[in-house]
């Protein structure tokens, strides 16, 4: 394949190198005035980027730059979700960092620049690639975490996050520098193939285990999820909206590549980590969850459970393992969004509230918000028929296809101890007596985000769930 | 002409016409005229509220006129799944997936009926919220006839658990007063209620979906007709069966997983009451009509001897228990327990009358636990408490009431003549035949039935008429008199009367039973 050819399949990554960059340089010119302007460009570049995805020239499976990178149906599902929830944090921003003073032109650029290195993860076939991708989109985290700069919550959790997230970096170059050197190759067919013919893998396992600390970590997985609840609470809400949504997802995607495609032939010796790492998630978000008042806290542990929940259909280690991860993430993506553009809404005398007491009786104050979160805290906690029960249902009985029954056993009572909180939020709202309303005036955007995502949630997905689950299906298919 | 009649989705209009009606609620709530801080009040208020009582009656009593249209197109002769509907849904082998038979349709009916009687006692002792709880009733409404109808495991329990998130808003926004300390919280008891009530019922069905995922991991399909075929291994069967029954025990309440039903129905309203009485204690033992035998008969074999035993407990233990109360509503709750207790043995006897009486039991019961707790929102309403000693010499005051009450208390007795003894005496035979010392034990429970519900009648009803706020009671008004007279002659005619309702039954039971005993022979072999 010629260079050009070759470069025709990376259009979208292109597309948003060369537009951040475009961006930056416009933004520097034109100063902090016209941020609402490089906010709008940007989500229409990577509206212009999900184009590039969906119409991409060759719909077939590549391998590009020497195996380093491809593009299939799965990292096509990945890129897709990416872009989209990228494009909504931006819009979602706007008006909380025109509140305030935060507009400035470099926060939609990083963004863009997150977004770009979770598609190089989507797509990473390649221990290199793979290192590529997490630092190109880890970088960008760092500082958008921080970018309140002047709150000490906000660098403090920008600090806590570089630093951790550095250590997780060296444990996962650690790792690929084993993988490297037990296989004498970086690229994940090569590692397969090597694994499939030696007769010991001890020395690929070994690095396979500092490998999956590394993406444990950066999926905010139990036990490397320490950094996460600090992390929600001290970076600014629709930073933290962001981070739970889009990063997950493609980290995820990254975790179930790496997995699936470099080292199936040790499936038995990665399967019980990854269980041990799923259960662990699941117990840690469904217990730790129960006692935090700060609702971005609780969103940070519920999405540590989340993760854990994921993890099982990775466990499973089956095309329909992977489907289901692909389902459960793209619910969860969704969910997320519209729980933080609620969150963003509970906005009292200028200021964002993040207490779970400050929602009570929302019901008497406040009922559309107050129906829209009910929704989502349903959806969260997988009761039907909402679409986070067709998440969990898809999860679970891929486990149970792939004789895993004692983990989903566990998944289902970590989800019934979950519960309860997503219940107490939802009983704080009808059942009690209501605190000072919120402001009204909330911007179209947050609304229309919400309203949708709730949607979403419960009549879309529970009648159009035929189509997810073939679109995640075909996407899995691709890797086998 | 008449074919394409019968070809309409009528099951489907019949689940989804409640939903209509709360759509419709929704929607006039949504445009109506609102103050600077989105609060509807005064007139328009007042208006909206009005709005969605009548809309819930009419829609509830129409919904009643439909499935009654169904119940005219189902032939009863039959023993097969009728006016199947089957339309492709989320792919896989798992389909939206409707149908009725002999065991279902009668509940169908039953759900139908309760529910505007429900929504006609709702009509002034609701006074908050009022189209809120209307919204929430009917979605309740489409969530249980969907039990009743779903062919298709998935979408079974989808409906099955879809119904605790309207009863748990019902039981912690429209529940009683008090406050409950519990592991150091002190709460609302109708939130300790509501937590309380869904998470045993979630706890329970989710080892549900897990049994369910590994049966359609087995067998390709959740079709519950195809699964009912399918024959699992006995050593399968054993554990599916277990996760089914965590679930149906909980939902039935079995003892010792009852202790929610005491505290859920203490603090919901009445009409909540009244809905969990008559329809959601049903779904347990439709659950294990539907599924336990049929789908697992060698494990419903083995396990019987353990639902006998609890059947048995649950009889006598929750009878002594209603014995102690000294409130109303719980003491109905314990009674509940008791004679779902008949239920669970009657099911498990797999025999004719066993079956057939353990269904009879659960209709019956619908119909008269139903009403004791609207007698008891009766007096509620006018009192604002449930504890029995508040009241006494009521007869005095409200003759009309004491007759109604003494009649329904009769019926909890299973008095010759009201529905409740039919079920009670058919269970028994089965059980009879299976091993007389479980009817000998089952025999204790109506000789307690009638000590616990004759002490509350008389505590409530007889003796002078002594206290001061009660000289101004008033008896029954029109409104109270249709709802409990209504639910007396469906007592009465099925006590007189239970030959038809047997009827519809028999035929589907019949091929379940001679499916059942053909897999046990066959797996005894």
């Amino acid at each position: 394949m010629g260079l050009a050819e070759t470069l025709t399949y990376a259009w979208p990554e292109l597309a948003l190198a060369v537009g951040a960059m475009a961006l930056l340089i416009a933004g520097v010119f034109l100063g902090n005035g016209a941020s609402k302007h490089i906010s709008l460009a940007s989500v229409v570049l990577l509206l212009i980027a999900v184009g590039l995805v969906l119409f991409a020239p060759g719909t077939a499976n590549v391998s590009l730059f020497d195996g380093a990178f491809r593009v299939d149906g799965f990292s096509t599902f990945a890129k897709v979700i990416i872009y989209l929830a990228a494009a909504i944090a931006i819009l979602m921003s706007d008006r909380y960092l025109a509140g305030e003073e935060l507009g400035r032109c470099e926060y939609p650029v990083l963004i863009v620049l997150a977004a770009l290195g979770m598609s190089l993860m989507a797509s990473a076939t390649d221990l290199i690639s793979l290192y590529m991708g997490i630092e190109t989109q880890s970088l960008a985290l760092y500082i958008l975490a921080s970018f309140n700069r002047d709150s000490r919550r906000s660098t403090e959790a920008g600090l806590k996050y570089f630093v951790l997230g550095a250590l997780s970096s060296g444990m996962l170059l650690y790792g690929a520098s084993l993988i490297y050197g037990f296989t004498g190759t970086t690229s994940f067919a090569g590692i397969a193939e090597v694994a499939a013919q030696a007769e010991n893998n001890t020395g690929l396992v070994i690095g396979l285990v500092f490998l999956i600390s590394g993406l444990a970590f950066k999926v905010s997985a139990a036990p490397f999820h320490m950094w996460t609840p600090d992390v929600y609470e001290g970076a600014p809400t629709p930073v933290t909206a962001f981070f739970a949504a889009a990063p997950k997802f493609a980290a995820m995607a990254l975790f179930v590549r790496t997995l699936t495609t470099s080292v199936p032939g040790v499936i038995d010796d990665w399967r019980p980590i990854v269980a041990m790492i799923a259960v662990a998630s699941m117990a840690v978000g469904a217990f730790s969850a129960i006692a935090q008042n700060n609702i971005k806290r609780l969103m940070a542990y519920s999405s540590i459970g989340h993760m854990g929940y994921a993890l099982i259909g990775l466990a499973a280690g089956t095309s329909q393992g992977v489907s289901s991860v692909l389902i459960y993430m793209a619910i969860y993506v969704a969910m997320t969004i519209g729980a933080f553009a609620c969150i963003l809404m509970m906005r009292r005398r200028g200021g964002l509230t993040e207490n779970i007491a400050d929602l009570a009786g929302l019901t008497k104050t406040n009922m559309p918000l107050a129906v829209i979160l009910t929704i989502l805290l349903f959806s969260l906690a997988g009761v039907p028929p909402t679409a986070g029960f067709f998440g969990k249902w898809y999860v679970f009985f891929a486990a149970v296809d792939a004789d895993l029954v004692w983990l989903a056993i566990i998944g289902v009572l970590a989800s019934a101890v979950s519960a309860f909180y997503y219940l107490r939020i939802v009983w704080f709202m009808w059942f009690d007596d209501p605190a000072p309303a919120f402001e009204r005036d909330t911007g179209p955007v947050l609304t229309v985000t919400a309203w949708g995502s709730a949607a979403l949630m419960f009549p879309v997905l529970t009648v159009f769930m035929g189509l997810l689950t073939r679109l995640a299906g075909d996407a899995a298919a691709s890797l086998f | 002409m008449t074919e394409s009649f019968a070809d309409q989705p009528w099951l489907s209009m019949t689940i989804f016409a409640p939903l209509v009606g709360a759509l419709w609620i929704m929607l006039s709530r949504l445009i109506a005229k609102k103050d600077d801080n989105g609060a509807i009040v005064g007139r328009d208020l007042e208006q909206i509220e009005n709005n969605a009582r009548w809309v819930a009656l009419a829609v509830s009593i129409g919904t009643f006129f439909v499935s009654l249209g169904v119940y005219a197109l189902f032939d009863p002769s039959q023993g097969g799944f009728q006016l199947v509907e089957e339309v492709a849904w989320i792919g896989g082998g798992v389909s939206y997936k409707l149908g009725v038979d002999g065991i279902s349709i009668l509940f169908v009916l039953l759900t139908t009926f309760i529910t505007p009687i429900c929504i006609l006692a709702s009509w002034d002792a609701i006074k908050t919220r009022v189209a809120d709880y209307m919204i929430a009733f009917l979605v309740m409404e489409t969530l249980m006839i969907g039990v009743f109808c779903a062919l298709d495991l998935f979408l079974f329990y989808i409906f099955f658990e879809g119904g605790l998130i309207p009863m748990f808003l019902l039981i912690g926004v429209w529940g009683s007063k008090g406050t409950k300390t519990f592991a150091g919280f002190t709460m609302p008891s109708r939130v300790y209620a509501a937590v309380k009530f869904f998470l045993y019922t979630l706890i329970g069905s989710l080892l549900l979906l897990i049994a369910m995922a590994w049966m359609y991991a087995e067998a390709g399909t959740t079709d519950i007709p195809t699964l009912q075929q399918y024959g699992f291994s006995a050593d399968a069967q054993k554990w599916l069966w277990l996760a089914f029954f965590a679930s149906f025990a909980v939902k039935m309440p079995m003892w010792p997983v009852h202790t929610w039903l005491p505290d859920a129905h203490v603090q919901a309203p009445t009409a909540g009451s009244v809905i969990l009485a008559a329809i959601l204690l049903k779904m347990g033992g439709y659950g294990f009509v539907r599924f336990s035998l049929p789908m697992f008969p060698l494990a419903s074999a083995d396990f019987a001897p353990l639902i006998y035993a609890l059947s048995i407990v649950a009889i006598i233990y929750t009878s002594l228990v209603a014995l102690a109360q000294e409130d109303m509503k719980k003491l109905i709750a314990y009674a509940s327990v008791a004679h779902m207790g008949f239920v669970t043995m009657g099911i498990f006897t797999a025999t004719e009358q066993g079956v057939e009486g353990a269904l009879f039991q659960m209709l019956s019961h619908g119909f008269i636990s139903g009403a004791l707790f609207l007698c008891v929102g009766v007096v509620y309403d006018r009192m604002h408490t449930r504890e029995i000693a508040a009241y006494g010499g009521l007869v005095h005051r409200m003759p009309l009431y004491a007759f109604l009450f003494l009649f329904f208390t009769l019926g909890n007795v299973g008095l010759p003549g009201t529905s409740g003894f039919v079920g009670e005496i058919l269970a028994m035979i089965g059980a009879f035949k299976v091993n007389s010392w479980i009817a000998f034990f089952a025999a204790f429970g109506v000789i307690l039935s009638a000590a616990y519900s004759l002490r509350l009648f008389r505590q409530v009803m007889y003796g002078e008429l002594t206290k001061e706020a009660l000289t101004a009671i008033p008896d029954v008004d029109r409104r109270e008199l249709f709802s409990l007279g209504a639910l007396m002659v469906f007592a009465l005619y099925l006590g007189f009367n239970p030959g038809p309702a047997l009827a519809v039954f028999s035929p589907s039971v019949d091929i379940l039973l001679n499916n059942y005993h053909a897999a046990l022979a066959a797996g005894a072999r």
